[in-house]
């Protein structure tokens, strides 16, 4: 039991140096974040447009929005990882290194999932000063309620990101594969948001089913991609 | 395209070379059976199942409907049991299979989504209704559709066969998940008919329902025992492609 727990930890270990160094390539030379960042500003920004005619309340459109805006700049973080890979065909590197592809896996998806949540860290306020909404009496249920499903998202698009970046037309695939397995997540999310943002109970109630379903969502597809992560990388 | 049959030629052609093989004796005996069923569900349909007390004529549709939205469920879970045994013993048959059951499953669940909108402008006044039933079919289709979406788009075919396995795996791990969000989001299928366990289906019905269902097992397997001769064809054909460009053997062999 013993010798299997500090197997775990080295291979966290390994995950983590990953992660460490996508997130240092992204430091030295940012060239993600921005434009997720910008990206979703702008889904925010195009969707005022929308709306203008009718006046709704942040609370009603605000969680769609912030999700689209989320999800849409969130591909672009998926395509980027992998697209980072190809330079010097660095990806090979990686799978003749000593680690398993399932804690490549991890690695990258850990990166991912911190990439898209300093771009949330960002949007968030921005879109409660865009749309007149005081956030600070919310921030802590959305703390909860945003990482989960942040998580569960990353989950997913780390896995496909890799087998687009190996196909034609990767940069439509992607989002069609992401999107249309995603469904569910981005329901649950948009739902628990919006409780959230109203100041409601998340972990009682409509939002807590939502929440438990989020959290299985989370598990589910963290395990089957970490186990078929290696077919997808193998040659 | 010359007379010589290449050696390790895919058989099951009758021994002919050229224009369209013969079908086996097997593909010929569930053709004639699934059309002798779909005549007898057909007669059913419209001449032997009750006339429904509330929607009349139209109800018939369910006959169509219904067991294709079963079926289709059915296929893409064989889909994902041949993408698992791809993974774990790496012959092309199970590759055949899955993407040849993909292939079906998406007709039936085409067919789902072009009967239902037809069923529902009589009854419900709408097309379409974002409620829990229609939306996961709509899922559904729409993460098969992108399964041969990523053959399609994957060149090499070894890359072509892990990428689609794991679609479709993951893509049928996603469905009792797809179907539960949205039967909370939406609430109920604001059907009139309950066909739950057989009940509140009247005897006629009944009967005409589970022929329906047989046809279209049936339909299923005649599709599959055409579709995956054909696919371990294509994958033959590949091989003697592969091996001929490898040996660099005159002119290629033309595909058409």
């Amino acid at each position: 039991m013993n010798g299997a727990f500090a197997g775990l930890l080295r291979e966290a270990r390994k995950a983590l140096l990953v992660c460490g160094k996508d997130l240092r390539i992204e430091w030295k030379s940012p060239d993600n974040l921005p434009a997720m960042f910008f990206f979703g500003l702008l889904v925010l920004v195009i969707f005022n447009f929308g709306f203008e005619a009718i006046t709704p309340s942040f609370v009603d459109v605000g969680p769609g929005m912030l999700w689209v805006a989320f999800s849409f700049s969130g591909v672009l973080t998926f395509a980027h990882a992998f697209a980072v890979e190809r330079e010097g065909d660095a990806l090979q590197g990686l799978l003749v290194a000593p680690i398993d592809a399932g804690t490549l896996y991890i690695g990258k998806m850990i990166a991912c999932f911190l990439s898209m949540t300093l771009v949330e860290l960002a949007i968030l306020p921005l879109s409660a000063l865009l749309f007149d909404f005081n956030i600070v009496p919310v921030a802590g249920s959305l703390a909860v309620v945003v990482p989960i499903h942040t998580l569960g998202y990353a989950a997913v698009g780390t896995l496909f990101s890799a087998m687009a970046a190996r196909t034609r037309r990767g940069d439509v695939l992607l989002p069609i594969l992401l999107f249309s397995l995603s469904v569910p997540l981005m329901i649950s999310a948009v739902r628990c948001t919006q409780a959230a943002l109203a100041g409601g109970a998340i972990f009682t109630g409509p939002a807590g089913a939502w929440m438990a379903m989020a959290c299985a969502f989370d598990v589910i597809f963290l395990a089957a991609a970490t186990l078929t992560f290696e077919y997808v990388v193998e040659d | 395209m010359n007379g010589t049959k290449a050696a390790g030629a895919p058989s099951g052609s009758g021994g002919r070379s050229g224009a369209c093989a013969a079908m086996t004796a097997g593909q010929i005996g569930i053709t004639l059976l699934t059309t002798v069923f779909a005549i007898a569900t057909l007669y059913g349909t419209f001449f032997y199942a009750a006339r429904e007390k509330v929607m009349g004529d139209v109800q018939r549709i369910f006959y169509f409907h219904a067991p294709a939205g079963i079926i289709c469920f059915l296929a893409f879970f064989v889909t994902f049991v041949a993408s698992i045994g791809y993974l774990v013993t790496r012959k092309r048959t199970w590759d055949v299979v899955a993407r040849s059951s993909a292939e079906v499953g998406l007709l039936f669940c085409s067919i789902v989504l072009l009967t239902g909108p037809l069923w529902a402008r009589p009854i419900w006044g709408t097309y379409w209704t974002w409620e829990a039933r229609l939306t996961t079919t709509l899922i559904l289709w729409l993460l098969y559709a992108s399964y041969l979406l990523v053959r399609r788009y994957t060149d090499d075919p070894d890359q072509q066969a892990r990428f689609a396995a794991v679609v479709g795996i993951l893509g049928f791990l996603d469905v009792p998940v797809v179907y539960w969000s949205i039967k909370f989001w939406r609430g109920h299928h604001p059907l009139v008919l309950k066909v739950s366990g057989g009940g509140g289906l009247e005897e006629s019905m009944k009967t005409v329902f589970l022929g329906g269902i047989i046809t279209y097992i049936l339909l299923y397997l005649c599709l599959m025992a055409i579709r995956v001769p054909m696919g371990r064809a294509e994958e033959e054909l590949r091989w003697l492609e592969a091996g001929a460009s490898r040996r660099g053997a005159g002119a290629p062999i033309s595909r058409t």
